[in-house]
C-alpha cells in the first residue's frame, strides 16, 4: 500500500506492506541510518523517533500509521549541521556517548521530554527516559539532559520562558 | 299485620345480603387470589434476580480476567503478562492515564496489536482511572464500582453497557495478540458473543449484584 508522510520536513511516499515497522522503511528504503535497531520489542528505545512531536518506538510502529503524520528522526532534530539542537549540543559538551549505538534514541526521547517538560527534575528524567544503554552512560546523560534544558531556556525569548513555567506547572 | 310481614321480609333480606357479603368463604376466596398473585410476582422477581446474578457471574469471567485487570490497577502502575507483574520500565499512570511525557502508552502501544514486536494495541490504549482500580476487590465490589457514577465517570447503566460491549479497547481482550516471544496471550474463558450477551442480560434483568 502507498503511504505518505513527512520525514524531517520533506514529503515522502512509500509503497510497502502497511504492517512493516517504520524503522525498516526509514533505514532501508529511505536510507537514514541514524535510527537504530536494538531489541525489536519496543523495549530498549534505540529506535525512538518523533511522530507529531511524541516519542515513538519505530520498531513497533506499523508504517500505515504514519499516513499524514510528521516524522522526525535524529537526522532532522536540528535545522542544520551548523545549528545543533540543544540536546545534541549538550550531548557533545557532556561527552555522553561511549559506544554510541543507543544515543540517537536517547536524544530523541530527551527532545520529546523537553518539549513537554522543559525543566525536568532527576525524578522526571528517571521516569520518562526509559531507554536502555548497555554502556551505562546514564549518569552523563542525566547531566546532559539538565544542560540541554538550560540551553533550551537560554535560546527562548522571554514570553516563551513564561509559557515554559506554565508548562512545567501543568506537567507536575 | 302487613307491617310486621314487611319488616320480617326486610330483616330476612338484610341478613341474607350480609351473610353473602361477609361469609368466610367469600373472604377466604379473595385472600387466596391476592396471595397467589403476590407469590407469582415474587417468583418472577426472584427468577429475574437469579437470571441477573447468573449473567453477572458470566460477564465477570471477563471483567476479572487479567487482560482487563492489568490495566485497572488500584495504584498508578499498570501490570502486564500472564502473572500480572508490574509493567517493565517503571511505567506510570501520569496525569490522564496515558503515561508520562516521553514515556506515554502511545510511545509503544498503537491502535492494534503488533505481531512483530509483540506489543499489544487497541484504540485509546490507556489505564482506567484510579477510581476504577479493581485489583484487590471482590466481584461484587467491582460490580458496585461499575455502577457507581461517582467512580465510573458519570456513566448511566446504558452508557456502561455501551462501553462494555462496544468499546474496542474493552473488546481487545478477546483478541489480545501475541507476546514478545510470539506466544498467544491468554484470552478470557468465554467468547466475545457470550460476554456481550451476558452483559446485556445482566442490565435487562435489573443489573443485580451479589450480596
Amino acid at each position: 500500500m502507498k503511504i505518505s508522510f513527512k520525514l524531517n520536513g520533506k514529503a515522502q511516499t512509500v509503497d510497502v506492506d502497511g504492517k512493516t515497522p517504520l524503522l525498516w522503511v526509514i533505514r532501508d528504503m529511505l536510507h537514514l541510518k541514524g535510527t537504530k535497531f536494538g531489541c525489536g520489542k519496543a523495549a530498549c528505545g534505540a529506535c525512538t523517533i518523533h511522530v507529531n512531536g511524541d516519542a515513538v518506538r519505530s520498531c513497533s510502529y506499523a508504517t500505515k500509521f504514519a499516513e499524514g503524520k510528521e516524522i522526525t528522526t535524529i537526522e532532522g532534530l536540528s535545522p542544520s549541521e551548523d545549528q545543533l539542537h540543544p540536546v545534541q549540543q549538550a550531548w557533545i559538551e557532556e561527552i555522553v556517548p561511549q559506544c554510541g549505538y543507543c544515543q540517537p534514541g536517547f536524544m530523541m526521547a530527551t527532545a520529546a521530554l523537553l518539549n513537554k517538560n522543559p525543566n525536568p527534575t532527576d525524578e522526571d528524567i528517571d521516569k520518562s527516559i526509559i531507554n536502555i544503554c548497555r554502556c551505562a552512560t546514564y549518569y552523563r546523560m542525566r547531566k546532559a539532559i539538565h544542560r540541554a534544558a538550560k540551553l533550551t531556556q537560554a535560546s527562548l525569548p522571554a514570553t516563551a520562558t513564561d509559557q515554559t513555567a506554565e508548562q512545567i506547572e501543568n506537567t507536575h | 299485620m302487613k307491617k310486621t310481614y314487611l319488616f320480617t321480609q326486610f330483616i330476612f333480606l338484610f341478613i341474607l345480603v350480609m351473610t353473602v357479603a361477609f361469609s368466610p368463604a367469600s373472604t377466604e376466596s379473595t385472600e387466596t387470589v391476592v396471595t397467589e398473585h403476590s407469590v407469582s410476582t415474587q417468583n418472577i422477581d426472584s427468577q429475574e434476580k437469579q437470571a441477573s446474578l447468573a449473567a453477572f457471574d458470566e460477564m465477570m469471567k471477563v471483567v476479572m480476567h487479567k487482560r482487563c485487570m492489568n490495566c485497572h490497577p488500584s495504584d498508578d502502575f499498570p501490570r502486564q503478562g500472564e502473572d500480572s507483574h508490574l509493567h517493565y520500565f517503571g511505567i506510570e499512570r501520569g496525569k490522564d492515564g496515558h503515561g508520562l511525557p516521553a514515556a506515554k502508552c502511545g510511545t509503544c502501544h498503537q491502535t492494534e496489536n503488533n505481531d512483530y514486536s509483540g506489543v499489544p494495541g487497541a484504540p485509546h490504549w490507556h489505564l482506567a482511572p484510579r477510581s476504577m482500580g479493581w485489583q484487590g476487590l471482590s466481584k461484587a465490589e467491582v460490580g458496585a464500582a461499575i455502577l457507581d457514577k461517582s467512580k465510573n465517570g458519570g456513566r448511566s447503566l446504558e452508557d456502561i453497557i455501551k462501553h462494555m460491549t462496544e468499546d474496542p479497547l474493552v473488546l481487545w481482550v478477546f483478541d489480545p495478540g501475541v507476546n514478545h516471544e510470539g506466544t498467544p496471550r491468554e484470552a478470557p474463558p468465554i467468547s466475545k458473543e457470550d460476554y456481550i450477551k451476558a452483559v446485556k442480560k445482566w442490565a435487562e434483568t435489573g443489573a443485580h449484584l451479589p450480596e
